[in-house]
């Protein structure tokens, strides 16, 4: 034995074996898989908000021509009477020529010489046009007979030059626009016609068809979010804060409450379609609720909300320090006084906070609102509350959907920009919610 | 009485009895209040409780019961030859439905005056064209029988609204007066009683998520038995066809969509479970203070993004990528939504769901066991791979199960990224479709309701559900189990 260990020779404390450079090298190797992971989730988030932002952010700034236009009694007003009623009958159909000619002519009067018919001129302004100056002549009558400049979108794909989208190239190859169009479009550019600036109709403006990705907007689809946003939160605070309390102050420990702990903490994880087949069943079918109505989406959106925010309250309650209770009760409160004049208020911060990030949750949900009919086309604006919760009206993820289902590319920029839209409102609420955290948290 | 004035004026009832409960509380004792049982307040609020709670109890029974027994007062009507099947006579009594609410609309907005809704005439004056002017499209032509019906629904609805009202407003009067002449006295435990029904709320309140499951389980096992009564059960869960037809004949096979929905489903897990697993050490044993408090939050925000993000990602950056890259290159595929696709995003999705549930139960792991490891020599990554993963490991089971009931129930990704064309296909690159694109599917769009093909789509939501809940469950089993080694 002794001979044996003799023979090996004395390892320096200084040099290192192979065992333990084996042994160092695999803690390096596994310290820079650790660090790969946390730079991979890091990476993705950044990639993918860069991915959400370089394609969306297109969709803030739109093309705009703009020229001079005469609108004509003898076209808009046959009769001369101003009634509203009487001028109504012009459909767009007879505002279209109109704003085509005046097109042309500004062209001419500029003296750019273009081989373009008037018809391929006209080509290049939004469908929208026609239909936007009608509605401002009739609410405004006194226009008619007056030369106004009118200020009107440019065509998707004249839009799509100015970002990049559509290229001279591309342009062979395209049926709705020609090389020739994109050539006046950078004349008129440098004329000053032809200006790309900001655009707030992409905020407020409702939804279009699936020629004019140009005069798409958010609006209808705010105002539902906002809507469906109201119904979960008048809902679920109360519901939700009562639940919590029951089940943190009051309930014995039995099967019926058992049941409902069970419930809960499954209902958190049932995944959110699921609550849209919900939807469909009761609140469509069987109770005759509306279709794509904010009211559903808001009730859909309450039942998957509620687990959310009876868990967070739950964790504020329980935060409270028995201390308080015992005070209370020592006073001569009843139990029910306790925790509703004392509990209760200690633990709202903490409840905020979980309902805000409860919303913020909802918000972001999609799911379910396609089975309850958010993604109809809707272009009206619901009514002011409380009518318009039974109105149709779209969601902001909804419309993010619905425009990437639409076979214009201008619609993916679209689609970004309303998510972007999104995102800043849900980056908004989590720090509203980090904020009151920080503001009115207390440590026991 | 529209239904709005009839709850204010409940409402009001209920605030004119707080008040008088109150005053006669004070007036019994003589304005000294200590001799009460309870605080003045209590005794009002007693009263409230009553006026509100029987009158609004019986307006929502009312409400409920109502159209039903209307309804079966006036199908004897819509009885004729033409109506002899039951779908047929359904048909008539939504039409009747809309007829009635037409015509009221219709009066609403003066298109027809009260008479004409209710006289026998109405029929030869083009009820549809009027109907169409008020707003109105009424499904089939309307006939007669219908017109007639809808006619007498209409009579009936306003007695029974006008009785409604009545019964209603009695009620809270009724409770007004009995609350405040018989139960408000001095030594009337006020507070107690009050106290009693807010309990009964807060009861009512928790019980709604068990209401919720029951609504759930219900409703799909309700529409599935329809549709297994007119497709066979055998051939939906065995079937390896999914190919469904509007013109009838679909073969509605569930096993393609579950191929597809569990292969994106172990692609994520293979992403996310990895990356995830790693930060998740790395952020528990190696970060330091800063790091940590900076890259935990980054990595939680990807857990807070909508998945329809998360969609449009796939949809417009992996996709195209994985086609141009790798699909088209090595042979394999031309479609730029794929199984890899959907599967490699929605792994982003999951890589926090790992992350932060191993990072509290790695913490959760006592520091002697960390302790007792480097005591012997070990290194850092030994002690993490050779007892701290070992200890954490049922915990960490648990986490992946909970991520794998995510990625089966995920929609928006799969959606936008996995492909709408069923197959049963290796290929990862190839498009595939899964139980949750097929729910949206079936039932967006113009659904008829009675048939096999919107049908399935409750059979595959109830599939779905029994399957996230057993994971679910067998996840929270696991975890629960763990904690309490250590506690």
């Amino acid at each position: 034995m002794t001979d044996a260990t003799a023979a090996r020779p004395t390892p320096s404390l200084l040099a290192q074996d192979n065992r333990t450079r084996h042994r160092n090298r695999a803690e390096v190797r596994f310290r820079a898989f650790g660090m790969a992971a946390m730079g991979t989730g890091v990476l993705a988030l950044a990639v993918l908000l860069a991915s959400v932002v370089s394609n969306g952010l297109g969709a803030f700034r739109q093309t705009f021509i703009t020229f001079p236009v005469v609108l004509s009694q003898e076209r808009l007003d046959p009769d001369g009477h101003r009634d509203p009623a009487a001028m109504a009958r012009v459909t767009t159909f007879g505002y279209a020529p109109l704003i085509g000619r005046a097109f042309a002519d500004h062209v001419a009067a500029l003296g750019i010489e273009t081989g373009l018919g008037p018809r391929a001129m006209a080509a290049m302004l939004s469908e929208e046009a026609p239909g936007q100056l009608r509605t401002a002549v009739l609410a405004n009558p006194q226009l008619v007979g007056e030369t106004i400049t009118l200020d009107v979108l440019a065509s998707g794909r004249i839009d799509g030059y100015f970002k990049g989208r559509v290229t001279l190239e591309s342009a062979e190859r395209d049926r709705n626009v020609s090389p020739e169009q994109l050539r006046l479009a950078e004349t008129l550019a440098q004329a000053g016609v032809l200006t790309t600036r900001f655009n707030q109709n992409f905020i407020t403006a409702p939804d279009a068809s699936g020629q004019r990705p140009e005069a798409a907007g958010l609006g209808v689809a705010i105002l539902g979010s906002f809507y469906m946003m109201l119904v979960v939160l008048v809902l679920t605070l109360p519901i939700g804060v009562a639940a919590s309390i029951y089940l943190e102050e009051f309930a014995p420990k039995n099967r019926f409450t058992d049941l409902i702990e069970v419930n809960i903490s499954n209902l958190a994880a049932v995944p959110s379609i699921v609550f849209g087949i919900l939807g469909l069943a009761i609140f469509i079918n069987f109770a005759g609720l509306p279709q794509s109505a904010p009211i559903v989406g808001g009730l859909v959106l309450t039942l998957m909300t509620l687990p959310t925010i009876i868990i967070a309250t739950r964790a504020s309650l329980r935060a409270v320090p028995p201390s308080i209770r015992s005070a209370a009760l020592g006073l001569g409160a009843s139990r029910m006084q306790s925790v509703f004049h004392h509990v209760l208020p200690l633990a709202a911060p903490g409840i905020l906070t979980g309902t805000i990030i409860g919303l913020a949750q909802a918000l972001g949900e999609t799911a379910p609102l396609l089975l309850v009919g958010m993604v109809a086309f809707v272009r009206e604006y619901p009514a002011p509350l409380p009518a318009g919760l039974f109105d149709p009206a779209s969601a902001l993820p909804v419309q993010v959907y619905n425009w990437t289902q639409r076979s214009d590319p201008a619609f993916v920029e679209r689609a970004s920009g309303a998510i972007i839209v999104l995102l800043v409102v849900l980056i908004f609420m989590n720090a509203l919610a980090v904020l009151l955290r920080r503001r009115f948290e207390r440590r026991w | 009485m529209p239904l709005s004035w009839l709850l204010a004026s409940v409402v009001l009832l209920g605030a004119s009895g707080y008040v008088a409960g109150r005053r006669r509380a004070l007036a019994g004792v003589g304005g000294k209040c200590w001799l009460l049982h309870s605080l003045p307040h209590y005794y009002g609020a007693n009263v409230a409780i009553f006026t509100i709670v029987p009158a609004l109890m019986v307006l929502a029974v009312w409400l409920l019961v109502q159209p039903l027994v209307l309804e079966r007062q006036v199908a004897p009507m819509i009885t004729g030859a033409a109506f002899q099947d039951a779908d047929a006579r359904s048909l008539a009594m939504t039409d009747m439905r809309r007829v009635a609410r037409g015509l009221d609309v219709a009066v609403r907005q003066g298109a027809l005056t009260k008479e004409q809704a209710r006289s026998n005439q109405t029929e030869f004056t083009d009820i549809r064209a009027r109907l169409g002017r008020a707003g109105v499209a009424p499904g089939g032509a309307v006939t007669p029988e219908v017109l007639r019906a809808a006619q007498r629904y209409r009579r009936l609805e306003a007695t029974g609204s006008i009785l409604m009202t009545a019964a209603v407003l009695g009620l809270a009067a009724l409770g007004l007066a009995y609350a405040c002449f018989t139960r408000t006295r001095r030594e009337f435990r006020a507070r107690n009683a009050v106290e009693r029904a807010v309990l009964a709320l807060l009861i009512l309140a928790s019980a709604i998520a068990i209401l919720t499951t029951v609504g759930i389980v219900l409703s799909m096992l309700f529409e599935t038995f329809n549709f297994f009564e007119l497709y066979p059960w055998h051939a939906f869960f065995f079937g390896l066809e999914w190919r469904p037809r509007f013109e009838g004949g679909s073969e509605l096979g569930l096993l393609p969509l579950l191929w597809g929905t569990l292969y994106i489903s172990f692609i994520a897990l293979l992403v996310a479970v990895p990356i995830g697993l790693f930060a998740a050490i790395y952020m528990a044993e190696y970060a330091g203070h800063r790091l940590r408090a900076v890259a935990k939050p980054l990595i939680e925000i990807l857990a807070g993004i909508p998945t329809v993000v998360y969609g449009l990602f796939a949809l417009v950056t992996v996709g195209p990528i994985l086609r141009d890259y790798f699909a088209e290159p090595l042979g394999l595929g031309s479609s730029s939504s794929s199984v890899m696709t959907a599967g490699i995003v929605m792994g982003l999705m999951l890589i926090p769901f790992v992350s932060s549930l191993s990072d509290d139960i790695i913490n959760a792991v006592p520091q002697s066991l960390r302790d007792g490891s480097y005591g012997l020599g070990a290194t850092q990554s030994e002690t993490i791979k050779q007892v701290i993963l070992p200890a954490a490991l049922p915990g960490i089971v648990g986490a992946v199960l909970l991520a794998a009931s995510r990625a089966i129930g995920e929609t928006m990704i799969v959606v936008l990224g996995a492909g709408a064309g069923a197959a049963l296909s290796l290929n990862p690159f190839e498009a595939m479709t899964t139980v949750t694109v097929k729910i949206v599917g079936q039932l967006t769009g113009d659904t008829d309701f009675s048939s096999p093909e919107a049908l399935v789509a409750f059979a595959l939501g109830l599939t779905l559900f029994v399957i996230t809940l057993g994971l679910n469950v067998l996840a929270l089993y696991i975890v629960r189990k763990y904690r309490e080694q250590y506690e």
